[in-house]
């Protein structure tokens, strides 16, 4: 395995341009939460010719949708959801400069053909490590579509967040790599 | 008759969504922790590495181990002699869901309708399953059921003719197609016989079985052990990183099926295994 880079939101393109998947990350700074309905607001306020409820350019954002905090917690348990969902979504984010997306499982080829271009990377964090990745935490405030409950868009300050570079600018896939390295005959 | 008031089965759910939640079954650990040895991928071990940390943490804090906190699903077994007082099953058990849901700070993950998408806020209702059996005793299985692996879980209604082969091939294929998304290792659950429905339900059900108990059928077993050995050559491995443990365990259930049939469902879960059983 090789060792861990460390990564300050927001992203600049030389930032996630020598990525390479299967290399380990530790994100620290602002990540933006959102999923399925918020993902599907956002669409629609781009169709309306609205304002997002923030600027993708440069950001991260995690695919999460937390658990309630207990008291004196910032956020509750927080891992990764499946990110294909939000497949039809993400290019019209890329395009406008989002840097990187957390999630779990693989992306369509859309997805990735616009990360290519725009310069976008996508994280793998450990789906199911949702007690230990809420301790990276230290700051969640929602900032739109609160009556989303665990679907509102979280501002969230995370340090030295784990995860794995799954799909980089340079056609890397983890997921395809890995497979092919440990498939065996059956 | 013996009478079982609903509040005791209310109290009785409450707690099991909470324990369900943030303590993995000590089968289940047992398990992980064989495929920490077994795992032969680096970037695999360290998966399973953070997982059984994960649940360390979990159940020492009392906090949900995954953000998902499912769907309550619920195999309840009820004696024809015990009679349920001051209130219905349901509203029992949808109780407790909403009691163990706000109370363990748990994820609320359901929607009035699949058409317009409004969160209910409790978690509530639950799916409860119901079988009558002899006396006066009323056992409750609960299966919390997170939607990533749900998602990723699928049905065949397959000819005779097809067979035994055509069955294996739609189960790899499956967890195949699930791939990182359904959260490997998994434990995968396959209904076969009965019908289109009986066959997703055995499919659900095989998953609350003891993490790796064979089935007491021999050919049953071995089709398990079968099954198992080429879901874990697919290279998967855990989160889908490349590995060669994709699933820890492989449970078939059967049932009596029609001359003309022979459906196959398979249903997948995650790493994030949560059963709890009650008796009263």
């Amino acid at each position: 395995m090789s060792g861990e880079i460390r990564l300050r939101t927001p992203l600049s393109r030389e930032d996630v341009e020598p990525l390479r998947s299967g290399e380990l990350v530790l994100i620290s700074g602002v990540l933006y939460t959102a999923r399925d309905a918020a993902h599907a607001r956002m669409a629609a306020a781009l169709d309306a010719g609205e304002p997002l409820p923030f600027d993708p350019e440069g950001q991260v954002i995690y695919f999460v949708g937390p658990a309630p905090a207990r008291p004196g917690h910032p956020i509750g348990p927080a891992g990764p959801t499946t990110a294909s969902r939000m497949d039809p979504y993400s290019p019209l984010l890329i395009e406008r400069g989002l840097r990187g997306m957390i999630g779990k499982g693989k992306r369509s080829q859309a997805v990735k053909e616009a990360m290519r271009e725009h310069g976008c990377v996508y994280f793998g964090a450990v789906e199911g490590t949702a007690a230990l990745l809420a301790r990276r935490v230290k700051e969640a405030e929602i900032v739109a579509y609160e009556d989303l409950g665990p679907e509102a868009i979280r501002r969230l300050v995370v340090e030295d967040f784990p995860a794995v570079v799954v799909n980089d600018l340079h056609g890397g896939d983890l997921y395809e790599e890995g497979r092919a390295r440990w498939r065996r005959a059956g | 008759m013996r009478e079982v008031p609903a509040e005791t089965i209310t109290r009785v759910v409450r707690e099991l969504c909470i324990e369900a939640n943030t303590c993995l079954r000590e089968d289940h650990l047992s398990a992980l922790r064989r495929a920490f040895e077994e795992e032969r991928s680096p970037l695999g071990r360290e998966v399973i590495r953070q997982l059984l940390e994960n649940a360390r943490v979990a159940c020492s804090e009392r906090v949900a181990f995954c953000q998902d906190t499912g769907y309550a699903v619920f195999f309840v077994e009820l004696g024809q002699e015990v009679r349920i007082t001051g209130g219905t099953l349901q509203q029992a058990v949808d109780e407790g869901v909403r009691q163990g849901y706000r109370e363990g700070y748990l994820r609320k993950s359901i929607v009035e309708s699949p058409l317009r998408r409004d969160n209910t806020g409790d978690n509530t209702p639950a799916i409860v399953y119901c079988e009558p059996v002899p006396g006066e005793r009323l056992r409750m299985t609960m299966l919390v059921k997170g939607a990533g692996c749900d998602n990723a879980s699928a049905i065949k209604m397959l000819t005779p003719a097809e067979g035994v082969e055509a069955m294996k091939c739609f189960v790899v294929e499956t967890v195949e197609r699930a791939g990182p998304n359904a959260s490997p290792p998994l434990t995968v659950g396959v209904g076969l016989g009965g019908t289109f429905e009986k066959a997703a339900m055995l499919a659900k059900k095989a998953l609350v079985r003891t993490s790796g108990e064979p089935h007491p059928d021999p050919e049953v077993a071995a089709l398990e052990r079968e099954l198992l050995r080429e879901i874990n050559a697919t290279g998967i491995g855990p989160a889908g990183y490349g590995g060669t443990v994709t699933a820890l365990a492989v449970h078939i259930e059967t049932h009596p099926t029609h001359i003309a049939a022979f459906p196959v469902a398979v249903n997948i879960d995650c790493h994030s295994h949560r059963v709890r059983e009650a008796v009263l």
